[in-house]
């Protein structure tokens, strides 16, 4: 609990770029539902990145290899919400493909899928 | 005009890599799906996460922007209205086809929203629950039956011995009898592969009504 004249220091200032910031203030994006379960590869014959800021090129290092949004912005130490932003960006160049997740009405998973992640699993 | 001159520029560079032009098959993305691991606080919900996952669980944040409650002073700035709250998640790889990510629900109640965007979806959910706790388990309990998704119980065994046996285990939680509860150690990863065969079988039995032919 901070009082009146306290000062904060190092994590307890909070981040020193406002989330934001990165987006350019933008708290939406360009459209596409992202998930935090999406999955995103860097797409065959992508365009040839332009955008300078870092964020950007390390999205694309990353989506080398498949990623779901969430392990983008965990890697990256970006928020969801500024995450899906980004992505979303790049998928909008031409730069990323995606594929959303398998959405399961509740009660009723394709037994395909499921039979599938239990072989998954027991092989382990 | 100006992008074959970029193309050329980029062929020329040390940095081009010929299989991002050559048009070879499309790329495949796997589809992903997720189970929940939910419970209160403490209750070893990241320790099972990492027990199965191939990869570090990773943390991931998500900016909350609250209404102050309660004593907030007028002073103001003291008061930090933006909060994060902290999402821990692994991933298994099933197949060239299918991931499967398992996620650790925000602890705190007050987070439903989020709890919401994450059960969207989700083929199921492990509630685990710690028998020196036991009601710290009602909210996952609860909040799962309301949005009728199916779930098993895995009770955490921390110290040896629990308290309860498996029947007042389910008991006190007051669930469905055709709901699995079995007893667990977060920290073991065998273990943590039995509840998910556990969870599977149990969707499994609820999907397939009727048999198929596999």
């Amino acid at each position: 609990m901070t009082r009146p004249g306290d000062q904060w220091f190092d994590d307890a200032a909070g981040p020193l770029v406002r989330p934001y910031a990165v987006t350019r203030g933008r708290t939406m994006g360009a459209g596409y539902e992202l998930d935090i379960l999406t999955l995103v590869m860097l797409a065959d014959h992508a365009p040839i990145l332009r955008r300078t800021e870092p964020e950007y090129a390390q999205i694309i290092r990353l989506c080398h290899v498949p990623q779901a949004v969430a392990e983008v912005a965990a890697t990256l130490k970006l928020p969801l919400a500024v995450t899906k932003i980004l992505v979303g960006d790049l998928i909008g160049e031409g730069q990323l493909i995606f594929r959303s997740p398998l959405v399961s009405e509740t009660g009723t998973s394709d037994l395909n899928v499921l039979r599938a992640v239990l072989d998954g699993i027991r092989k382990l | 005009m100006i992008s074959t001159y970029c193309e050329r520029f980029w062929m020329a560079s040390e940095n081009y890599d010929p299989s991002r032009q050559n048009p070879g098959p499309a790329p495949h993305l796997a589809a992903s799906v997720k189970i929940l691991i939910a419970g209160g606080f403490g209750v070893g919900k990241t320790t099972m996460v990492s027990a199965i996952s191939e990869i570090a669980p990773l943390r991931t944040e998500e900016l909350i922007t609250e209404v102050s409650s309660g004593v907030d002073d007028l002073s103001g700035v003291e008061q930090k209205h933006t909060t994060t709250v902290a999402l821990d998640f692994g991933r298994i790889t099933i197949d060239r086809d299918l991931v499967l990510y398992l996620f650790g629900t925000p602890g705190q109640d007050r987070f439903w929203f989020l709890w919401d965007e994450l059960a969207r979806g989700a083929l199921g959910a492990v509630v685990l629950a710690d028998t020196r706790r036991l009601s710290n388990s009602f909210a996952a309990v609860d909040f799962f039956e309301r949005r009728g998704l199916p779930f098993i119980v895995g009770v955490n065994c921390f110290d040896g011995a629990p308290r309860y046996t498996i029947d007042e285990v389910r008991d006190a939680l007051d669930i469905d009898p055709r709901t699995p509860v079995l007893l667990c150690d977060a920290r073991n990863r065998e273990s943590t592969k039995n509840v998910l065969l556990v969870l599977l079988q149990h969707l499994i039995e609820l999907a397939g009504r009727e048999p198929v032919s596999t």
